[in-house]
């Protein structure tokens, strides 16, 4: 069927922040879409919150909301907007759940706006695992057994029908909270008991298990003419039980017969018919001895299908985006081939491995098992000809400073000194370490077959380690392997640096025993069809094979390098740069390559750059590439630490051959060096006349102790050398500094510890700039809202500064023009500021991408990256025609998302150690509407009626007489800790009409004293938990008061109730619940080219 | 067959340990394949040491291989599958489309010494060896679909040598250059069944002539209850008629269809008396038969992902496909034959009808096996239905 004319405007929904299970695949997918759609002339308007994605860019659609993604403000959007359709599957959960609300609440209908691709029944259908496991059995595909029951007595009974153990999934919550596995009948009464109670219907299923069994996912595609194709299968190297998104994957499946991957790919389709999607759908297979059980089914796009996107070539998204509009498969054409249409299954002749990036080096204390619910923040994939290769690839891909056979896996023992039995019992409990403990058991002498028992993956994998293993032995320590032995060595997958190990000698003596004996890497094509035809995709990996498919041209060419996984500290905002980066130079006629290794990335679609290399970035992976193709240039500065890491490295290789010209583009590694290294960065801003924290520094217990005492606590502490990830801390006094030498850190002249002046009540202060090396273009100056202390991550920060006087706002501009000069900057530069008492202070420069270059520009409507990369290849500001600060239109607020909810265990505090996963953008015309949509999009409901619990430092104690009052003025009641309550009633709050003694009504309804939490009960956290605080707002002082700011954080974030930590917050939150008490109908919506226009 | 079910059980894992300790490929075994070209590529021997030639030819299923290697259609060649591991879950009779292995030789990038999987017998170097044909591993697959892409198909041969000198490539290239073309080949002869044999069903009859028949075409009649004789390809039309079937029909088979002279007679003559049906080179002959022509495709089309449009549905299916002939396009014209369905990636023929003969002819391969079974139901439906009752 041709396109349907009566679709001419789509509505699409994006995903929001990045949050565990939900990572850059959406932006990937969304843009795609956006894209296809506008190739069919469709226009698009696009609703997004989170800034840091390339579908929320100005030329992505044609109209683009940053926006909170509620029901609320999307039938708002429509409402102006009026698109003929809607596409749900392209926004993940986020947009399947918003579709379902809209869809129910009328508002579609209203507006006459069509639901395409996805129906509502088969949402139903997939959500509800009632409604699925009747679906399935509708069209005779066999499901676990399972039952509902409303009572501990009925599950229990169902112990000698189904077995133990048993899956128990409540009704109705979210990501499976309240379930678990029981593997005994006490399990069973306990889980029960507490899913029953979380269930808002009081109601679980109990579901047999299938632990063990082997996983396998397809993804499949449908046409409104009923044509289904599989795109790819894949299959799980980890047995189930292990969420595929925690699981190691590999395509295409490995050990099915084709008997069983056309059973599966057979019922695969049979379900997607079924549901009748017109678009992409995921389905999930338990398998075990040629039986098989549908576990899952998504009715969408999904992380799973943006890897078989990047395994196969296959652009799943752009496809079913056409699909939705009306078209059919064999009326799209596959744009790899250019010639065949769509309409066809990919055919690959490699191997796709995908690793999990696992955020445990960030949160130590957290529970690092793998269960059925996602911890990871992002994934590596990795192509070889083998599942050795894709797997080394993949493992080095990772970027954790892991390798097979690298001693101390990480667990805080050395692998070397683990007995048997630790050994087993890492075996038998799934950790983000398993591969590395597999390894490391085979190593040691343990048969697969007790490895396969212990750990239920099928042997055919424990032998592709057992392959890696042979090879190593083979290379033997005291000189170079000879020729068979490094081609083989090399053709399996191990670098030179594991070969220059093993054999003793150095990395650069077996690369250059490479180069000298031949045995240089080449590099295929990922063509969708496994070379059956002549295909354009400028899309490779390497292998050590015979032919190479790349003829490098001999135009102008830059190696851009990406930002690999998705882990806190380095996130999607990093590949948003590297694809402006691309963007931009293609722009400039420069021909852009760009190696990385992401799969949910627009970085890593084909058709971003002039060639892809799917590749890990390490130095020799990227020297493979540039020996290559011979760019130019290198860019480092766009992809984050990973790339900046491999800067000196990479110059220092390059100089190293003498055949080589290419350089590090942007700021000299050295200039990058200068501002990374504290001692010289001192001595240069001393030579500036700038000020910095007052800082010492101490190799043993003693001097920590003279310097803390000569700067003044409170201050900052962070050692050069890790214990258990414990990096930094504010250390209040000579106790707490006792302790945390004790604890935290090892001590000694090699491994000093940085003790800093912790400026405390200070204002922290970012700002992002480019420099040509004459004019420096400032982005944004931006304020935080959060204590000082807090990682520049994981604090809210504002556009322009609401606090800041026009001559601090002045000391910024001018130390950052001399800093950025004085570092010699080329391209982009972000520093770290902090203001107290009139005095600025500097805190950090970092000459290169920083996370909130997709904030600004947004917020100021300027694509800094973009700018950054003009610069870097001989462009000046001046030219570029950028030579003036933009002057914000609006007011931007920047929020985060803590990820302490999926994490157990972890500790929910935020410090100098970044914790968040991603960040959501609020605009508006006034700071607070803007604040209330960044904390809305956030998940944070600031409340317009209910309670208010205050404890307020005697500092902010001015200030908060105000925002009470606004508070009160809404309807709220407000509670607060003694002094803080003496205070509000000293200057009238306390006024309030008491209402306790009307029967019925809470006791809480007039400024009332609580305790705090380290008085005793009943404190602030007691009435968290019984669900009586609506809104805390807390600005601790002391170590005290941070204590028990944890305490309140915790049951903060476990029963979702908005924290707010600074008085700054304080009065952006009192401004947005008045205007949120005032709106009719919530807040006003606007398109982000309407507020630039002011 | 001569297996006996083993139990292999494990345990508690649910994997049937077939964990071999000991790889079984002799590591000395040297391998070389030489092209028509002048192309020589060295590689690790297994299955068995002995010399063959055939046209070279791809596949890019990812499974199937059991399928693939003993599916009479790749007598003459040597089959090289684009997926680079083969062999990963062993190898299970049950799967077998004839009574062994029928492709010459066996190319690979890696073949699995350890399989996996609960019904696995052997290992494909148990399996090659036991059938007294080589294999070739450690070879750039990619590179030399690459070039049979772009050169067309080319002759090959394939050498495994179990001394510890060197194999002259020179000479596989020699061998390769004196290997007639395929189309002079009579391979038919080779693969059809030596005397006729009856499969019977209480359903209606059918006469089917095997040009080398998969075994799956025939698991797909007789679930549909047929009553089926089986001819050799050299049957007569009285032969055939003898049985008093209600259709007849035409099975897949290797090479050029010209070469089977006796079942085109046997169609011409039986057309519009009998409905008729035919897969693959049966469909070819039936084409032949109605007086079209069949050409050589540059490399054919092997593998599982090949897009069918029916055209009067509009719907697209994906095919399990093993061809190196089509019927021309152009010579259709004058015949009565309707196409109804089409390749989708480069137009070719994949089904045809004549509604006043009563013909339905597919090219690619609705039994599956290896492959997807988007079509089974459809086409045996069909064929079912179609026999003429009494």
């Amino acid at each position: 069927m041709p396109k349907d004319p009566t679709i001419k405007k789509i509505l699409l929904i994006g995903s929001g922040p990045i949050l565990i299970g939900q990572a850059a695949e959406f932006d990937f997918s969304g843009s795609q879409a956006c894209q296809s759609l506008a190739e069919e002339g469709v226009s698009v308007v696009l609703v997004n919150s989170n800034p840091a994605t390339i579908m929320t860019d100005p030329e992505t659609a044609d109209a683009v909301y940053i926006e909170p993604l509620t029901p609320e403000v999307i039938e708002k959007i429509i409402e102006i907007e009026r698109p003929d359709g809607l596409i749900a599957g392209f926004g993940g959960q986020t947009g399947l759940n918003l579709t379902t609300e809209l869809a129910e609440s009328g508002a579609l209908d209203k507006y006459n706006v069509k639901l395409l691709g996805t129906p509502l029944k088969a949402i139903y259908d997939t959500e509800d695992r009632e409604l699925f496991k009747q679906a399935m059995e509708k069209i005779g595909e066999p499901v676990p057994r399972s039952r509902a029951v409303s009572t501990i007595k009925d599950a229990l009974a169902l112990i000698p029908k189904l077995g133990l153990p048993l899956i128990v999934r409540p009704a109705y919550t979210l990501g499976g909270a309240g379930g678990g596995i029981a593997y005994t009948r006490d399990d069973l009464r306990r889980i029960c008991e507490l899913g029953l109670n979380r269930s808002r219907i009081n109601q679980v299923l109990v579901e047999e298990s299938v632990l063990g069994w082997k996983e396998f996912e397809y993804e499949v595609i449908r046409d409104s003419g009923d044509t289904c194709i599989t795109i790819c299968n894949m299959e799980n190297f980890d047995p189930m039980g292990i969420h595929t998104g925690e699981s190691i994957v590999v395509t295409p499946s490995q050990t099915l017969s084709d008997n069983e991957h056309q059973m599966l790919r057979s019922a695969a389709i049979n379900i997607i018919r079924f549901l009748g999607i017109e678009g992409g759908c995921n389905i999930q297979f338990a398998v075990k001895d040629g039986k098989y059980v549908i576990v899952e089914v998504n009715p969408r796009v999904s992380r799973s299908s943006a890897l078989a996107s990047k395994a196969t070539g296959y652009p799943i998204a752009r496809v079913a985006a056409k699909i939705a509009i009306g078209l059919n498969l064999d009326e799209i054409r596959n744009d790899v081939t250019g010639e065949t249409p769509a309409s066809f299954e990919p055919a690959i002749d490699y191997v796709v491995a995908k690793i999990p990036r696992w955020p445990f080096d960030k949160f130590v204390t957290a529970d690092n098992t793998l269960t059925t619910a996602m911890k990871s923040t992002g994934e590596v994939m990795a192509i070889g000809r083998t599942i050795e290769e894709a797997l080394l690839k993949a493992v080095r891909s990772l970027d954790i400073g892991m390798s097979f056979g690298a001693a101390g896996t990480g667990t805080g023992t050395a692998a070397d000194n683990w007995t048997p039995d630790q050994i087993r019992e890492l075996l038998k409990t799934p950790t983000d370490q398993r591969l590395f403990v597999m390894y490391h058991a085979l190593r040691t002498g343990f048969s697969s077959e007790e490895i396969s028992e212990l750990t239920s993956i099928d042997p055919f994998f424990l032998q592709k380690l057992k392959n890696i293993i042979e090879i190593e032995d083979r290379i033997k320590p005291g000189s170079c392997p000879e020729k068979v032995v490094l081609r083989d060595a090399k053709r399996i997958g191990l670098t030179d640096e594991r070969i220059a190990e093993l054999a003793g000698v150095t990395r650069e003596a077996v690369t250059d025993q490479r180069h000298d004996q031949g045995i240089l890497p080449v590099y295929k094509m990922v063509d969708t069809c496994a070379a059956e035809f002549a295909a354009k995709t400028p899309y490779y990996y390497s292998c050590y094979e015979d032919e190479c498919e790349i003829n490098p041209t001999s135009r102008k060419k830059v190696l851009i390098l990406g930002a690999g996984p998705i882990r806190i500290g380095q996130g999607i905002e990093f590949d948003y740069c590297t694809v402006h980066a691309v963007i931009s130079l293609r722009e400039e006629g420069i021909e852009t390559h760009i190696v990385n290794n992401n799969p949910e990335t627009v970085s890593t679609d084909f058709d971003t750059s002039d060639k892809l290399f799917f590749e890990p970035l390490t130095l020799e992976d990227v020297m493979n590439i540039i020996e290559r193709e011979r760019p130019y240039g290198v860019c480092v500065q766009f992809g984050g630490q990973t790339s900046v890491n491999l800067a000196i490295p990479l110059a220092k290789e390059i100089a190293r051959r003498p055949d080589l010209d290419t350089r590090i583009l942007g700021t000299s590694p050295d200039d990058m060096d200068l501002a990374e290294d504290r001692k010289r960065f001192n001595q240069l801003l001393a030579g500036l006349g700038i000020p910095q924290p007052e800082a010492g520094y101490a190799t043993s217990k003693e001097e920590a102790h003279v310097a803390s005492d000569g700067i003044g606590y409170p201050v900052l502490v962070r050692p050069s050398y890790v214990l258990g990830g414990r990096a930094m801390e504010i250390v209040y006094d000579s106790d707490d500094l006792d302790r945390y030498m004790r604890e935290a850190v090892r001590v000694s002249p090699d491994h000093p510890v940085l003790i800093d002046d912790f400026l405390e009540g200070a204002v922290e202060i970012d700002c992002d700039a480019v420099c040509d090396g004459t004019d420096v273009l400032i982005g944004a100056i931006m304020e935080h809202i959060e204590e000082a202390g807090i990682h520049s991550g994981d604090s809210a920060c504002v556009i322009p500064p609401q606090s800041l006087s026009p001559d601090i706002m002045d000391t910024v501009r001018d130390y950052v023009t001399r800093i950025a000069l004085a570092l010699n900057v080329r391209g982009l530069i972000n520093l770290q500021l902090a203001e107290k008492d009139g005095v600025v202070y500097v805190l950090e420069a970092n000459p290169r991408s920083s996370r909130t270059i997709p904030f600004v520009s947004k917020a100021v409507g300027i694509p800094l990256a973009k700018i950054a990369a003009k610069v870097i290849v001989g462009k000046t500001l001046q030219e570029l025609g950028y030579a003036d600060e933009p002057v914000p239109q609006c007011v931007s607020v920047k929020e985060v998302l803590l990820p302490f909810d999926k994490l157990p265990g972890a500790d929910p505090i935020l410090g100098p150690e970044m914790r968040s996963t991603g960040e959501v953008m609020g605009m508006d015309h006034d700071y607070g509407t803007a604040y209330y949509k960044a904390q809305l999009a956030a998940g944070n409901r600031l409340p317009t009626k209910g309670t208010v619990f205050l404890s307020i430092r005697d500092a902010d104690k001015g200030r908060i007489v105000d925002i009470a009052r606004k508070l009160r003025s809404t309807g709220l009641q407000l509670i607060g800790t003694g002094g803080t309550v003496t205070h509000l009633r000293d200057h009238g709050v306390a006024a309030i009409t008491p209402s306790a003694s009307t029967p019925g009504t809470e006791i809480f309804s007039r400024v009332l004293p609580i305790k705090k939490v380290s008085e005793g009960s009943p404190n602030v956290v007691d009435l968290i938990r019984a669900g009586k605080v609506d809104l805390i707002v807390n600005t601790p002082r002391s170590k005290q008061g941070r204590r028990d700011g944890y305490e309140i954080r915790r049951a903060a974030v476990d029963f979702s109730v908005p924290y707010i930590t600074t008085i700054q917050a304080a009065v952006a939150a009192g401004d947005a619940i008045t205007v949120a008490a005032r709106a009719e109908g919530g807040v006003g919506v606007a398109a982000v080219r309407e507020y630039h226009e002011g | 067959m001569k297996y006996k079910s083993q139990n292999v059980g494990s345990k508690s894992t649910g994997f049937h340990n077939l964990y071999q300790p000991k790889p079984t490929i002799p590591e000395t075994m040297n391998a070389v394949i030489g092209l028509e070209d002048g192309t020589i590529l060295h590689g690790t021997g297994f299955g068995s040491e002995c010399e063959v030639s055939g046209e070279l030819v791809f596949t890019t299923q990812f499974t199937g291989y059991e399928e693939a290697l003993t599916d009479p259609s790749y007598r003459g060649q040597i089959l090289m599958f684009a997926y680079p591991l083969i062999g990963n879950y062993g190898v299970n009779p049950d799967a077998f489309q004839s009574s062994g292995m029928q492709a010459e030789g066996l190319v690979v990038r890696e073949v699995c010494d350890h399989p996996s999987h609960h019904q696995h017998k052997e290992s494909v170097h148990e399996f090659l060896e036991r059938e007294g044909k080589p294999g070739i591993a450690g070879i750039d697959t990619r590179h030399l679909t690459i070039k049979t892409r772009e050169h067309g198909t080319l002759r090959a041969a394939l050498i495994v040598d179990g001394s510890s000198g060197g194999i002259d490539g020179e000479s596989a290239v020699e061998l390769a250059r004196g290997q007639p073309d395929i189309s002079e080949i009579d391979l038919i002869s080779q693969v059809t069944c030596k005397k006729p044999y009856h499969i019977e069903g209480s359903g209606k009859k059918v006469a089917l002539i095997d040009l080398g028949i998969k075994q799956n075409i025939l698991r797909s009649l007789e679930r549909r209850g047929l009553d089926i004789s089986v001819f050799p390809a050299t049957a007569t039309a009285t032969e055939v008629m003898s049985a008093g079937p209600d259709i007849l029909f035409l099975s897949n088979g290797p090479g050029d269809p010209t070469q089977a002279k006796s079942a085109i007679g046997v169609v011409s003559e039986l057309a519009g008396t009998l409905p008729v049906a035919g897969i693959c080179l049966g469909h070819q002959v039936i084409a032949l038969a109605l007086g079209c022509e069949t050409y050589k495709l540059k490399f054919g089309h092997r593998g599982a992902n090949q897009p069918v449009k029916d055209l009067q549905s509009g719907k697209v299916y994906i095919s399990s496909q093993n061809h190196g002939f089509a019927v021309d396009n152009a010579s259709i014209e004058g015949t009565g034959i309707k196409i109804t369905q089409i390749n989708t990636n480069d137009g070719t023929i994949e089904g045809f009808e004549h509604p006043d003969l009563d013909v339905l002819s597919v090219q690619y391969h609705p039994e599956a096996h290896p492959g997807p079974r988007d079509t089974e139901r459809w086409f045996f439906d069909r064929v079912a239905g179609r026999a003429r009752a009494d």
